[in-house]
């Protein structure tokens, strides 16, 4: 059974700067007690998500809109795991497939072939399970010779239309969009489009964060609106 | 794996690549025997071979300590983009270390050819030694990378403390030439992870007392580093 589920779920972002951040300070803190104790739990903390509780079950497309600040992000990636509650919980049933940073693990020095490994490491996957892609991932980048190429030499298209391909080439039970993925020229961005729609069609749960309106409204059944890292409203459509 | 990654970025663009870490080695080993022989009155069959797996040793050592503890910040794109469990980022640095090191070897087995050391079964113990210093590295990393990564001084302060240890740890200098202040070395637990290393291939093996002490310094790591790790693992994210 795929879901995600998050009861009262906080993410609060401690700010550190050089004065709270230095050892000195908190060695001093821890000297003096009383006096500077107070700075302590007055800390400075940025609330990111505040209280936020949800439920989504296999078949939800949520869309989440609201203003830049609004705790989107965040939100994507304490349901991917990255940032661990505050206070809450969230959990998540299913396999997850990021779309939040398409790029990363990747290595402008090492060939475009061996970035698919690299990449397919950071995604979770074994050696074996990446294997039998990697000629599909090849012909679907459409990028030749140059596959085998140091990925400096590279245009930053070319580079957007490998992540791609290897991003999109495995299933997944819950997909995480930060705004809908468009790469590559027009004739590129056709063909990838359709075949996000086919992995997002096969997900049994999608949630993509986006400004653009009208497309929540054509891809999600569900819109969650995020105000300052509070759950406004959850209204189906 | 990723450790494989940032060592092969050197062989790119450059014919020998990571061979160019041996030959800085080499160099220095080559022009520093002789003078500190000379300096120290030490016969060179003997302090030569002793240097060369000596700084070779301090090398791994001192690079373990400072990426191990820097691992957690340097990897913070990472940590905040997707789930990986945190030690990978530590394991990677040492595989990385690890791997110049074996390329370091090479020096050594070029001053083992003029100068032979005793061979034996005693040997066998080296690699032991190396796995040992590679399994201390991991604790460490975490719980000193934890700190490092919520208190911004803690990595100068450890290059720091990195720095004047190689000065005060037998790698210039042997422990025998201190004579009845040899407690001074003993008492510094880097003197027993070099140990544990060096002296299967310079003499009959490493000492007991070295052995006990890595083995309690190891159980100790492990234990504070399971207590730090499983209270802060949450917050590490946060931090970085």
């Amino acid at each position: 059974m795929v879901s995600i589920i998050a009861k009262n779920l906080v993410v609060e972002f401690p700010m550190y700067w050089g004065r709270s951040r230095s050892l000195k300070n908190t060695f001093i803190r821890a000297a003096t007690g009383g006096l500077l104790a107070r700075d302590a739990a007055d800390r400075v903390v940025i609330q990111a998500l505040n209280d936020i509780s949800f439920e989504f079950r296999e078949g939800d497309r949520v869309g989440i809109v609201g203003h830049n600040g609004s705790g989107k992000s965040t939100l994507l990636r304490t349901i991917a795991g990255a940032y661990e509650p505050v206070s809450g919980t969230m959990d998540v049933t299913g396999k997850l497939a990021t779309m939040l940073s398409i790029t990363l693990g990747m290595d402008t020095e090492s060939t475009g072939y061996e970035n698919i490994f690299l990449r397919a490491i950071i995604m979770g996957l074994t050696r074996k399970e990446i294997e039998p892609l990697v000629d599909e991932i090849c012909e679907f980048a459409e990028l030749g010779d140059y596959i085998h190429m140091p990925m400096r030499a590279y245009s930053s298209g070319m580079s957007m239309r490998l992540a791609f391909a290897i991003s999109t080439s495995v299933p997944a039970d819950i997909i995480l969009m930060d705004e809908w993925m468009s790469v590559g020229d027009a004739e590129f961005s056709r063909k990838s489009q359709s075949r996000l729609q086919v992995m997002v069609d096969q997900a049994r749960i999608l949630i993509l964060a986006s400004h653009d309106e009208q497309l929540i409204r054509q891809n999600c059944n569900k819109i969650m609106h995020l105000d300052h890292g509070k759950l406004v409203k959850l209204e189906s459509i | 794996m990723l450790g494989w990654q940032e060592i092969r970025q050197r062989y790119r663009r450059s014919v020998i690549g990571p061979f160019w870490l041996t030959i800085s080695m080499g160099v220095m080993i080559g022009a520093m025997g002789p003078l500190y022989g000379k300096l120290f009155g030490q016969d060179l069959s003997v302090y030569f071979p002793h240097l060369a797996i000596s700084l070779v040793l301090w090398m791994l050592v001192s690079n373990l300590i400072n990426d191990c503890s820097n691992a957690f910040i340097a990897a913070a794109g990472f940590i905040q983009q997707i789930r990986l469990p945190l030690t990978i980022h530590i394991l990677r640095a040492i595989w990385k270390n690890l791997i110049i090191f074996a390329h370091n070897l090479v020096v050594v087995v070029l001053v083992f050819l003029f100068y032979p050391p005793e061979m034996g079964w005693h040997m066998l113990q080296m690699p032991l030694g190396v796995f040992m210093i590679a399994v201390n590295s991991l604790w460490f990393g975490v719980l000193v990378g934890l700190f490092c990564a919520r208190f911004r001084d803690i990595p100068q302060i450890v290059a720091s403390v990195v720095q004047i240890a190689f000065f005060l740890t037998p790698v210039f200098w042997k422990v025998e030439m201190l004579g009845r202040f040899a407690w001074a070395a003993q008492i510094n637990p880097l003197y027993h992870f070099i140990e544990i290393v060096r002296a299967p291939l310079l003499s009959d093996g490493a000492s007991l007392l070295s052995w006990g002490a890595v083995l309690l310094i190891t159980l100790l790591g492990y234990t504070v580093m399971i207590m730090f790790f499983t209270r802060f693992r949450a917050r590490i994210a946060y931090w970085v």
